[in-house]
């Protein structure tokens, strides 16, 4: 069955490179059957990829060992669900999934366009098939999950922490975000080479642009909620150089739909919106290269390869190929109009993009720098926790802020009297809510307080919006239905303000307490009686290792009840690993997090607990994104009508 | 070896696919002044800008974010930019 994977394989590399290389042909000699031709290469091309993944997915299920990834990512004990999840487990099967992913987009964006948008589509095509024959040549020649052997009794398992729920989700709900970004990349390239700098392709591309950031975001929450139940060290995000390789992108695509209104609206940022786009991109390309390559150390990564190599001549080649290409057509893409006034949405824009790429560029700095240490001083120096946490203050606060501000400024110019009538409810509430925070005690956390007293602004801004549009509209319904990327917007900042009350919480006022107990012995955390009950020691063995289960038994009273199961899992193949203990108070949003530490020679056991104010609301915070991502994201009807009689108006 | 036909058989197909627009016969397309549909597309996207811009700015008005005085001033130089781009339309001889 494996040379039906590597067969397959080799057709997709051929096809890709051939969508490549024909594509760029029929482009450029404006021959109309050999573009259609590329087209259809770079579909076929996807059905090939899925055969090579159904190939790789039966091995899985199978337990078939004669595969060499298959006995290297699970074994015989593991479950169908996780024995599927080892298909993104390590470094070929996550590949496999990229390119998979990456030709269906690929096929779904050409075949969706070809008739609206033929002058670019002759030009994305050769674009995302270059990008895809790269990756099928690494699958062909460098990485491939099809290399056999003879087959061992069982393989060496998948480590215990990628055995949760939400690693079948997050990963692939990730890769649908990265691989994403290349779409509105190709079509940003196509229009450059092509020179039909139109609003086209941003009209075509705004959705994919939507769908990939939907799921950067919501991937991004998922793997935090998987940190937080299963490593094991008391957070959700540790600023890991893998973590912040998802967070860049994601912070550059932000940027790029916010500033994608101004081009819609005035004719501006044109080049900026090319930047940004191209900018996501390489640093989604970029995050691939961090996680591949081994140059950092992450619980996130794979072990070290060569294939960094090859993904570092991508990068820069891929990189260099922007840069050429906005500078040729830096003349085509000049703004025709300028900015009417600081105070206008547009200004506001502006200020949200700049923060956001600084932000970016920022956490880019600080996962560059162990590297370029280790590079030029020989000894990798990493950015710690501080570093992040301070620019994220600097950075995310005044954003922060700036999302309650813009929605209620006017388009080309507002006058602050105007400005101040209608955002006095708003100041009105945060002066309210920062007062209360302070008379109960919640002072003591000044960038806490700042974060509270900002989200306060913002909510009381989104329900202001919605009263004001609704009268004047006369129905709520009718108001989300005309603008339903403004509408999802507001929800999504509503899901932002949400992220950061459930960060502020988390963080500034956490309780983190150490506590030794034997059997028997009770203690007091913040309200909560914690009372340590027994100890189970559970061995279990595999043909590749043995593995024990210590698990202590808490007794919760106080503000909490029942019982709490808290373990540390010992393989001998695998390393250690927490299974933590949580009991959330769901009216607090808050939740009492126990680490089992160590258990000691005496019988006692060393507890980490800590108390999380505000945690769940991260989680909930992830799922109101997502319903305001897919409200942005329906379907517009009128819009495409309207790009119809455009065009057709356009051709005479 | 009946995976190698397998995959023998996937490569037949591909090939068939990617050949198949060579034995369809070339569409008519009528060969438009690029030029001219270019500059047609780009006074449409200006014409349609205007206009949304006068609706955000009726809207912007009605809910409060902008007072009397400023929408009275801003209100002209955006018809006039619609008109004009209309103008500019019809001079190349776009039919609506």
């Amino acid at each position: 069955m494996a040379d039906l994977g590597r067969a397959a394989l080799v057709v997709s590399f051929l096809l890709t490179l051939y969508a490549a290389c024909a594509g760029t042909y029929g482009a450029l000699r404006k021959e109309r059957g050999v573009a259609d031709s590329a087209r259809n290469a770079l579909v076929a091309a996807f059905f090939s990829t899925a055969v090579a993944a159904v190939v790789l997915a039966l091995a899985l299920v199978n337990h078939d060992f004669s595969f060499a990834y298959v006995s290297a990512h699970t074994s015989r004990d593991l479950s169908t669900v996780y024995a599927l999840t080892a298909f993104w487990g390590g470094q070929e099967g996550s590949l496999l999934l990229w390119l998979l992913v990456l030709t269906g987009y690929g096929a779904l964006a050409v075949m969706l366009n070809r008739r609206l948008l033929r002058d670019l589509i002759v030009w994305v095509v050769p674009i995302v098939g270059a990008i895809a024959a790269f990756f099928s040549f690494v699958l062909v020649a460098v990485s491939s999950p099809f290399v056999t052997q003879t087959p061992p009794l069982d393989g060496a398992g998948l480590t215990p922490s990628l055995q949760n729920p939400y690693m079948v989700a997050h990963p692939p709900m990730l890769y649908l975000g990265y691989v994403g970004l290349t779409i509105p990349f190709a079509f940003a390239a196509a229009a450059m080479i092509s020179g039909h700098t139109d609003e086209r392709w941003i009209v075509a591309t705004r959705r994919w642009t939507l769908a990939a950031w939907m799921f950067l975001g919501f991937g991004q929450i998922l793997g935090a909620h998987w940190a937080y139940v299963e490593v094991g060290w008391g957070g959700y995000y540790a600023w890991d150089p893998v973590e912040n390789a998802a967070l860049m992108p994601w912070l550059a695509a932000t940027a790029f739909l916010h500033s994608v209104m101004i081009q819609e609206r005035k004719g501006m940022l044109r080049v900026w919106n090319m930047v940004l786009v191209a900018l996501a991109f390489e640093l989604a390309v970029f995050g691939d290269f961090l996680t591949r390559s081994g140059v950092i150390n992450s619980i996130h990564s794979f072990a070290k390869s060569s294939i960094g190599a090859w993904f570092l001549g991508f990068v820069v080649a891929t990189a260099v190929f922007s840069v050429v290409l906005i500078l040729w057509r830096l003349p085509l893409l000049r703004a025709r109009t300028k900015l009417e006034s600081a105070l206008s949405r547009e200004a506001t824009f502006l200020y949200n993009n700049l923060l956001l790429v600084a932000l970016c560029l920022t956490v880019l700095w600080g996962v560059l720098f162990p590297v370029l240490t280790d590079l030029f001083l020989s000894q990798p120096r990493t950015m710690s926790r501080p570093y992040y946490d301070f620019f994220l203050r600097i950075f995310g606060l005044p954003l922060l802020l700036l999302m309650g501000i813009g929605p209620l400024v006017a388009w080309r110019r507002a006058s602050a009297r105007a400005l101040l009538r209608t955002l006095r409810w708003p100041i009105a509430a945060a002066i309210v809510a920062g007062a209360a925070l302070v008379a109960v005690g919640a002072g003591s956390s000044r960038p806490g307080l700042i974060a509270y007293t900002f989200s306060a602004f913002v909510l009381t801004t989104i329900v202001v919006e919605l009263v004001r549009g609704t009268r004047a509209t006369g129905s709520l319904l009718q108001l989300v239905g005309r603008n339903r990327r403004r509408y999802g917007g507001y929800v999504v900042h509503a899901a932002i303000v949400l992220l950061a009350l459930g960060i502020a919480g988390s963080s500034a006022y956490q309780t983190n307490v150490e506590r030794q107990l034997k059997p028997g012995q009770t203690t007091k955390v913040d309200g909560y009686r914690l009372t340590y009950q027994r100890f189970q020691r559970t061995p279990s063995a595999t043909i590749s290792g043995r593995q024990v289960t210590n698990t202590a038994v808490l007794g919760v009273g106080g503000r909490g009840h029942g019982t709490l199961d808290t373990s540390l899992v010992e393989s001998t193949t695998l390393g250690p690993s927490h299974e933590v203990g949580i009991q959330t108070d769901w009216l607090r949003a808050q939740d009492l997090y126990v680490i089992l530490e160590q258990q000691n020679a005496d019988g006692s056991v060393l507890f980490q607990v800590f108390l999380k104010p505000l945690v769940n609301l991260i989680w909930i915070a992830g799922f109101v994104f997502l319903g305001g991502s897919l409200v942005a994201l329906w379907p517009d009807a009128r819009e495409q009508r309207r790009l119809v009689a455009r065009l057709a108006l356009a051709r005479g | 070896m009946i995976w190698l036909i397998l995959g023998a058989l996937i490569a037949a197909a591909a090939v068939a696919v990617v050949a198949l627009p060579f034995f369809r016969p070339a569409p008519d397309e009528a060969a438009a002044d690029e030029a001219v549909a270019e500059r047609r597309l780009e006074l449409i996207e200006e014409r349609d800008r205007a206009l949304a811009a006068l609706k955000e700015l009726e809207f912007d008005h009605r809910t409060g974010k902008i007072d009397d005085a400023d929408y009275r001033e801003l209100v002209g130089p955006l018809r006039r930019t619609a008109a004009a781009a209309l103008q500019a339309l019809d001079a190349l001889g776009a039919k609506e």
